[in-house]
């Protein structure tokens, strides 16, 4: 994906949402960053010139005001796998947005959503395996 | 029947308490421990503690014997993925969401979930069919406010349907004017019975206005 005119929205602002919606937008992706809580987002960098919007990503109102409808991609990266679940299915399932990717922590919740349109990345399982994949070298 | 319900509160206190006494089963799962260990003495019920949201708890709650599946937790997305795995891994047929938002009706269900609940919704459409039937009532002051020309179509519950016009309950100084049924005006037979959907015009001192729209309508409007 070029990042010209591509639009990505970034759910939860915490550790991983920060980076990921800074250097988003370093690389030259419109951006908006969605977080509950306003502090959250001085944790972008001084690479960030994209929006932030303050509010519950699981409101499909508060996903209308950020024109998901229009956006190239969707990343669901709070700290709660359920929000990250349910944000990512109606962006899917409602706003039918292109590329849908939800962190999801729990490796046991991860299966259940494969066959959803939905990608699913879960830390969880990606450490094991680089713990396991350095002990096999 | 076989119920497994998640959730916390006086919702699933209330709800255990009327399903064990209609004989269901019933497995409960909560997430606070105190919570818990109370529902446990107080209902003949297996009370888990634990997170409903996960697959594996769910899993060891043996949730393939469930009938229903009801997800109560304050949590709208606590309650769509709770459902979804009730249902994906376990085939519970009838899953059943409570939902904060609205919104979440709609998008829950097209989301495999059986039902959506929403409080939020049940209430404001009872508050919206209670404007609506207000608006049945045009009050208009006429003779420079000294008088009101009332205009009230009766509903099913109306506590005069099937009386005679005659015997309409106005005040001594209130006068009906006229009775329109569907598009017609009915003549001036005293002894027409009333009927639900009639648009009733009374014409009244302005004191009398409350006094005659409660016998048109009924004492709780």
């Amino acid at each position: 994906m070029k990042p010209t005119n591509q639009y990505i929205i970034v759910v939860g602002c915490g550790r991983l949402g920060s980076i990921l919606a800074s250097q988003l937008s370093g690389q030259g992706y419109s951006v908006v960053v969605i977080d509950r809580h306003e502090y959250m987002f001085r944790g972008l960098s001084g690479e960030f010139s994209g929006f932030t919007l303050v509010g519950d990503a699981t409101e499909l109102d508060l996903l209308k005001r950020a024109k998901v409808e229009q956006a190239n991609g969707l990343f669901a990266v709070t700290d709660r796998d359920n929000t990250n679940l349910m944000v990512a299915q109606a962006a899917k399932q409602v706003f039918q947005v292109p590329l849908v990717m939800a962190r999801v922590f729990d490796p046991t919740r991860e299966k259940i959503y494969l066959d959803t349109g939905i990608q699913t990345i879960s830390p969880t399982r990606l450490s094991v395996d680089a713990f396991i994949a350095n002990l096999n070298q | 029947m076989h119920l497994f319900l998640i959730g916390q509160g006086k919702l699933l206190y209330f709800l255990t308490r009327q399903m064990t006494s209609q004989g269901h089963r019933l497995t409960l799962i909560c997430n606070d421990k105190e919570e818990a260990t109370m529902l446990s003495h107080q209902f003949k019920a297996v009370v888990l503690n634990g997170d409903g949201s996960n697959p594996n708890f769910l899993a060891e709650a043996q949730l393939d014997q469930a009938d229903m599946f009801l997800a109560l937790t304050p949590q709208d997305e606590d309650n769509l993925v709770a459902c979804q795995i009730a249902k994906r891994q376990h085939g519970v047929e009838f899953t059943l969401a409570l939902v904060n938002d609205p919104d979440n009706q709609s998008l829950f269900e097209s989301l495999g979930v059986s039902t959506a609940v929403s409080a939020t919704e049940i209430i404001s459409n009872l508050i919206q069919q209670q404007t609506q039937f207000q608006t049945l009532q045009t009050i208009t002051p006429v003779a420079e406010g000294a008088l009101n020309l009332l205009e009230v179509i009766l509903e099913q519950d109306s506590p005069i349907i099937g009386q005679r016009v005659a015997d309409l309950p106005l005040t001594p100084a209130a006068q009906l004017v006229g009775v329109q049924r569907q598009t017609v005006l009915l003549p001036d037979i005293p002894t027409t019975h009333l009927q639900a959907r009639d648009r009733i015009i009374v014409i009244t001192p302005a004191s009398d206005t409350g006094t005659c729209l409660r016998a048109l309508v009924g004492e709780t409007r």
